[in-house]
């Protein structure tokens, strides 16, 4: 097959683009699930309810979705941390039972879905922005706005919680309560309630992921099936628990993403992220930065 | 209590079977007693489920890991079954350099019956089973959980990429309307019943097999601590792939009667996150310790949704399941069996 420079490189600036929002989605989990060791697989499942709170208010009000994403953080961290004081209760008080733990969480992750579904039906939504349409061009690579915005917008967020986790108090207990627990308790500090606030974090995140998905793509309920693969695989191929390395994951697959569907074609996307997790757990469980 | 449990399911199943095969006979009889088809359809759906609940706790409830796979598993069997239904010997050759072998001998063995299906279809599942366990089993329990959840996404894309079996347009499988059981004419409803219930009978006796063996106790030390199962010279990672092929291949065998039973198989349709849903929420419901929990589990569920789907609508019959399943998990982690076992304990004591 012949490739054309202009074709790879716009692939690979493409690929760029859908890492940066794939940071996004991907933060959250790598908190949750990397320095938690919480399994919610429901993660997605909340991105779509962002996305769909973003699309709510931008079609009633005409309020920017980023705009609303920022507003509703609170309220997802409040989601977050209730979320998290349900899965205290009741398993992990109640000594390790990682059965009950992942089928809480899918459980929640299926409610969510039909919930939306009897709500709004399998119909593709989608919002309306200044920056949805226009594109930006430098010589022959295409810089979409839709993508642009979002991109730098996760990036930005991630640099703020990479400062949080290693400056601040509270952050740097985040940081030790996946190290050890009982060290914390020593240094006066409540894991369970340490634990609660990260969680509670790790959600609000999917009120920004949210908004990013439905600027960049229509939604519908079952969107968020295909991210579980991907979010996953990049919390693993950058290191679990690794803000950096998620980063790293994420580009990474977004350019192998984008390169795939360019040349083979969009309908084998899917499969990217699979195959990258899998080869990452047979070779390099510890993933790309880990030791 | 188990046993007696057991030998009663026996009797039901036999008078079940001897039931539909010899009705006619019996009917010449007098007796007045008929099944219609629907009966036959949703029973079907229930024994089907019962498969897939008993397959999903030979890992989850007895290794303690937990597979999102199913219908990934399930739609491999389908899909097994509709590549072989398509396949027509006479269109194929074997072309080696030297040789050249038309497969068209084979031509009178197809279109393959269907125990024969369900057997390939088992095979297939049990060997991707075998290596999707090889490559994340050695890892943390998550990972595993993860993998198939991934899994059930990318086996779908393949379909949907793979011409030959209808890609995402679907396939339709004509199915005859009766066939011939050792001389008796069955009306094909029926015939695939009898299979799911030989089935889950197979299923259910492998489940209870397994749980008074050598094989139970080793899971059930994978269950409770990994780690000191390990130092005690159990073979947990061999342990963990017998599991994982058992409980993929009895998934696979369920899936293979339902492209006939269903008639038009679509991607969507046969990796729905529907079978995931429920062959987690089934065993959960109703104990994952014992066979009989998911068995329980299943009738109970399995016929509440029946009712549900006719009654109301097959949306909030899902939401049902994924609530009961949120609802137990939470606050009785044991199941229905677990409240049982409770109670028991509690009268004796007294």
């Amino acid at each position: 097959m012949d490739i054309s420079t202009d074709l790879l490189v716009n692939a690979i600036v493409a690929g760029l683009l859908l890492g940066g929002f794939y940071v996004a989605v991907t933060v959250g989990v790598s908190i949750s699930f990397g320095i938690l060791d919480i399994v919610n697989i429901a993660h997605p499942a909340f991105i779509i309810l962002g996305a769909y709170i973003a699309y709510i208010v931008n079609t009633r009000l005409g309020i920017d979705p980023i705009v609303v994403a920022f507003a509703m953080l609170p309220v997802f961290f409040a989601l977050g941390a209730t979320v998290y004081d349900v899965y205290h209760h009741s398993f992990e008080r109640r000594g390790r039972d990682p059965l009950g733990g992942l089928a809480f969480f899918f459980g929640l992750l299926f409610i969510t879905e039909v919930g939306l579904i009897l709500v709004f039906g399998v119909d593709y939504r989608y919002v309306e922005a200044s920056y949805i349409g226009p594109t930006l061009r430098f010589g022959f690579v295409d810089l979409p706005l839709r993508m642009l915005v979002p991109c730098v917008i996760s990036l930005l967020m991630l640099a703020g919680l990479q400062l949080y986790l290693s400056r601040t108090f509270i952050g740097r207990a985040i940081m030790a309560v996946s190290q050890d627990q009982l060290a914390l308790q020593l240094m006066a500090a409540n894991p369970a309630r340490i634990k609660r606030i990260a969680f509670g974090i790790s959600i609000a995140t999917t009120s920004l992921a949210g908004a990013f998905l439905i600027v960049i793509q229509p939604v519908e309920p079952s969107v968020g099936r295909d991210y579980i693969g991907r979010v996953f695989a990049i919390c693993v191929l950058g290191g679990l628990g690794s803000l950096p390395g998620t980063v790293l994951g994420a580009m990474l697959l977004g350019i192998v993403e984008s390169l795939t569907a360019t040349f083979y074609g969009p309908s084998w996307a899917p499969a990217v992220s699979f195959g990258l997790l899998l080869l990452t757990l047979a070779f390099r469980p510890a993933g790309i930065l880990g030791r | 209590m188990q046993r007696a449990t057991f030998i009663l399911i026996a009797i039901v199943v036999a008078a079940f079977s001897i039931l539909i095969v010899l009705k006619d006979l019996i009917f010449g009889l007098g007796f007045a007693f008929t099944f219609n088809d629907y009966f036959f359809f949703a029973g079907y759906v229930v024994l089907q489920f019962i498969v897939l609940a008993t397959a999903w706790n030979i890992l989850g409830g007895y290794c303690g890991y937990v597979n999102f796979g199913t219908a990934a598993f399930f739609a491999l069997g389908a899909y097994t079954s509709v590549a072989l239904h398509k396949f027509d010997p006479g269109k194929w050759n074997i072309e080696l350099p030297g040789l050249d072998i038309p497969l068209a001998f084979l031509a009178p063995l197809f279109p393959l019956p269907i125990p024969v299906l369900v057997v390939v279809g088992g095979v297939v599942s049990g060997i991707v089973g075998l290596g999707m366990g090889y490559l994340t089993l050695r890892l943390r329990g998550a990972f595993f959980a993860i993998a198939t959840l991934a899994m059930a996404v990318v086996l779908q894309t393949l379909v949907i990429n793979w011409d030959y079996v209808g890609g995402s347009r679907g396939a339709y499988i004509i199915r005859p309307n009766s066939l011939n059981v050792l001389g008796l004419e069955v009306p094909y409803i029926q015939y695939l019943f009898l299979l799911m219930l030989v089935l889950a009978v197979a299923a259910l006796t492998t489940a209870r097999t397994i749980e008074r063996s050598r094989l139970g106790f080793g899971f059930a030390t994978i269950r409770d601590d990994e780690l000191a199962a390990e130092a005690c010279g159990v073979p947990t990672l061999r342990l963990k792939l017998i599991a994982t092929a058992l409980s993929g291949a009895f998934m696979g065998m369920a899936g293979a009667p339902f492209p006939y039973y269903i008639g038009y198989l679509e991607p969507a349709s046969a990796f729905g996150l529907a079978y995931a849903v429920n062959s987690i929420a089934m065993p959960m419901i109703g104990g994952t310790t014992s066979w009989i929990g998911p068995l329980i589990g299943a009738i109970l569920l399995g016929t509440l949704q029946q009712v549900a789907t006719v009654t109301i609508s097959s949306a909030v019959n899902l939401l049902l399941v994924g609530v009961l399943l949120v609802l137990f998990v939470v606050i009785a982690p044991n199941g229905i069996m677990g409240i049982v076992q409770d109670r028991m304990r509690a009268r004796r004591r007294t």
